[in-house]
């Protein structure tokens, strides 16, 4: 059992590329389920329409990768629209109910063999990236004592993390401003904003619009971080464990996803690295009658399926929030 | 003392009624060779080596017995339709083709066989040109072309959309019994149940669980090892739905937990359970011990596999003895006075937490079976009933949430829907399909085909 390793690699995923992108989705899902009550289940497929546009339009259409965020964040507001008109004036279970399956449409489209030519397919997509690396202003790996990490994921996360920053400023602000404020008392009592004359409806719509283009952001990070682009990325667990990360930091709090982020890649890697430990080697600490190192790599996903529960059944405002501002009812 | 013995005599009459259809397909199971096509033209055996073959055979119909051509060449093409090799036919009408890579690699592909016409004889039309071949389980698939007039009038299309049929029909009974539990328990108690899927699975690996187990049950001689394990897999579910609310769900109500709290928990219960299933039971495809390289029997053009046909009447079975229950005993009133209204239900004198907890030993139940007969007709992994969830949700949104006959209205439509639609568009978007009726359905009419048109917004 080695410590050092474990706290230095989760060290590594807990401020890496992978936490940047899960930070990113969760403060999308943060403005619809944290603020407005909205309950989200397809950012993956959010994240997926935004980063496979940018990816699309670099590499089959030779265009530059700003051209493709922009048409990513173009094409992720028509999603939210295309999403909203339906179901926004339903509860909150058919929100649920229909974005995971239209996020699910999404992935099984893109990924399939028919559009092969344009998407790759199962295998996706991998040479867009040479623009970003060019202008990778780090050389070499960065060595901070403990937990170093390559030049090149060093430089994904400068820009990710300066990213998150603008985009928890930009939340900030918009939850301090009267609209903000609308946003919240939809979540707490849909009725009583309409009847002060708002348009619950408007508002929820740009609420949707402004969580999924966060979710646009993690997308077009997920295609930088690994060079690549596969529907394997966006699986439904995507979302799954965006919401993990939010409730862990905090639901309706501007920092909850960013330090759940944190929190949950550290705990995440250590718990993976410490049973493939464990079942390494011939001695090993847990017997391989009890446990294979294959199934000791399933343990974290237990752990986080288990966590999910006890989470928000014992502390459903996770970290930093307040029990009294999470919209947990039907309504 | 008069509730208990009601509930006990609820359960045995599903068991009985269970095991009465058990006895007959025990009678209808056992593969029987199709003696239809004469023994000149039958399908070639299926070989058990690690090779995945596509078997075929080419039959002129007019005659009687049917005389197999000789020297047709069939082409065999990926998904994408890029092409895989091809056969030719031989003196007795058959063809192997051994598809290249391992038996894994293979699984969950289609591929498409196509006739060369011009190498049929002149005097004959083929009624199939094209046949979509889904490699499911890891044993060698059989195919028939059929050739001379057509026998039910139409086209190959209209014998193509027939087979699609027939196979959509076994798929929806499925669907059904895993919607009809799904719905119950969300008229019941509210929750949307995303951990549904992970109960369809449980009855997949406890049958298989069951199978692997050292021995074989016989009955009259007769080997029924799965058949057994199909019904151990349908009590043992039962008695794992009521463990989910008994462990879990009821204490969260009796906490006061919202129903949005509920539907995460359950998210993390999918995940861990997910999980669990496969530290125990790994991620490769399984099947069982038994039927899983079934003869078909030829009917007309088409091709119907006996384990089918006791699927879909299990299924049939298990379905109307479950809704008679809903619909006719004392019992399935009151859990349709629950569903409809539980506060209403529980001033009348009904007590709502026994209600939901048989409805959750009913919905475990038959979710379970599902599960276990979908291993049964094509094979099963950790992660089938997931896979099946949204699919679940689309038949009980379509049909209306929380209605007992809406739900298995919505799983035929939309089990049809997916097989018959792979008549228009490849087979890999049959699910987005699906899914997007969903979708569109909740635009026009939000309560669903037969749900009350009241206020869920």
């Amino acid at each position: 059992m080695d410590l050092m390793s474990i706290i230095s690699q989760s060290l590594q995923q807990a401020f890496g590329p992978t936490a940047v992108i899960y930070a990113l989705a969760a403060i999308g899902l943060n403005v619809h389920f944290g603020y407005t009550g909205l309950l989200n289940f397809g950012q993956a497929g959010f994240m997926m329409v935004a980063g496979y546009s940018m990816a699309a339009l670099a590499s089959v259409w030779s265009q530059s990768l700003w051209l493709g965020v922009f048409i990513g964040l173009f094409l992720t507001i028509v999603l939210a629209l295309l999403l909203g008109i339906p179901t926004l004036r339903l509860r909150a279970d058919y929100l649920a109910i229909v974005t995971i399956a239209a996020a699910e449409v999404i992935r099984q489209s893109i990924g399939a063999a028919s559009f092969s030519d344009t998407f790759g397919g199962q295998d996706g997509i991998t040479d867009f990236i040479a623009p970003f690396r060019a202008v990778n202003p780090y050389s070499g790996p960065v060595d901070l004592g403990i937990v170093r990490w390559s030049g090149y994921d060093f430089w994904v996360m400068t820009v990710g993390w300066v990213l998150v920053a603008v985009c928890c400023v930009v939340v900030w602000l918009l939850m301090r401003s009267p609209w903000g404020r609308v946003l919240k008392s939809i979540r707490e009592d849909e009725d009583a904003v309409r009847s002060l004359g708002k348009n619950v409806y408007a508002y929820k719509m740009q609420s949707l619009v402004i969580g999924g283009l966060f979710g646009a952001f993690a997308g077009f990070m997920t295609a930088i971080r690994s060079a690549s682009i596969g529907p394997s990325f966006f699986a439904t667990d995507v979302t799954f464990i965006a919401y993990t990360v939010l409730l862990i930091g905090g639901a309706a709090r501007v920092l909850g996803p960013v330090v759940g982020s944190v929190v949950f890649w550290f705990l995440i890697t250590a718990l993976g690295i410490f049973f493939t430990q464990a079942t390494r080697g011939a001695d090993s600490l847990i017997p391989a009658w009890i446990m294979t190192s294959q199934q000791a790599s399933l343990m974290r996903f237990i752990f986080l399926g288990l966590g999910l529960m006890l989470l928000m059944i014992f502390r459903p405002q996770g970290i930093f929030g307040d029990r009294r501002e999470l919209a947990i009812d039907a309504r | 003392m008069h509730v208990p013995l009601r509930r006990a005599t609820v359960l045995i009459a599903l068991v009985l009624a269970f095991l009465t259809v058990g006895g007959t397909s025990a009678q209808a199971s056992p593969p029987t060779t199709s003696d239809e096509g004469g023994a000149r033209c039958a399908l070639p055996e299926p070989t058990d080596d690690d090779v995945i073959s596509i078997l075929g055979r080419i039959c002129d119909r007019r005659e009687q017995p049917q005389q197999p051509v000789e020297g047709v060449t069939v082409t065999v093409e990926d998904e994408s339709g890029n092409p895989v090799g091809e056969a030719t036919s031989g003196a007795d009408g058959t063809f192997v083709f051994d598809l290249p890579g391992t038996a894994i690699e293979n699984l969950g592909k289609v591929f498409v066989l196509t006739i060369d016409e011009d190498t049929l004889p002149e005097d004959t039309e083929p009624e199939v040109l094209q046949r979509n071949v889904p490699i499911n389980l890891d044993n060698d698939t059989s195919v028939t072309f059929p050739v001379g007039e057509a026998a039910f009038g139409g086209s190959g299309k209209g014998a193509q959309a027939l087979q699609l049929t027939v196979g959509g029909l076994v798929f929806s009974v499925l669907l059904a019994m895993a919607a009809l539990g799904l719905s119950m328990i969300f008229g019941t108690t509210g929750l949307t149940n995303f951990s549904h899927g992970e109960l369809v699975t449980f009855g997949a690996l406890v049958a298989f669980a069951f199978d692997r187990l050292p021995g074989t049950v016989t009955i009259g001689g007769a080997n029924v090892t799965v058949i057994v394990g199909v019904a151990v897999a349908f009590l043992v579910s039962a008695a794992f739905g009521w463990l989910n609310d008994a462990a879990l769900w009821k204490p969260l109500r009796s906490r006061g937990t919202g129903v949005i709290a509920m539907m995460i928990v359950s998210i993390g219960l999918s995940i861990f359970l997910r999980n669990v299933y496969q530290y125990f039971a790994g991620p490769q495809a399984r099947n069982y011990s038994q039927y899983s390289a079934v003869q078909p029997w030829e009917i007309g053009p088409l091709l119907v596999t006996p384990k089918e046909v006791a699927v879909v009447l299990i299924g049939m079975a298990v379905l109307v003895a479950a809704t008679s229950l809903l619909q006719f005993t004392r019992l399935g009133k009151a859990t349709r006075a629950v569903a409809d209204n539980p506060a209403l239900s529980a001033a009348t004198g009904i007590n709502v937490e026994r209600v939901i907890s048989i409805v959750w030993i009913g919905g475990g139940a038959l979710a379970g079976l599902a599960g276990a007969l979908l291993g049964l007709t094509q094979g099963f992994d950790y992660q089938i009933g997931f896979k099946l969830l949204l699919l679940i949700f689309a038949a009980v949104v379509l049909g209306g949430l929380g209605t007992i006959w809406g739900a298995i209205v919505g799983a035929f439509i939309i089990g049809l829907f997916t097989e018959l639609s792979t008549l228009l568009v490849p087979a890999e978007f049959k699910f987005v399909g699906a899914l997007l009726v969903l979708i569109v359905v909740l635009l026009i009419r939000p309560q669903g085909l037969l749900g009350k048109a009241q206020r869920i917004g």
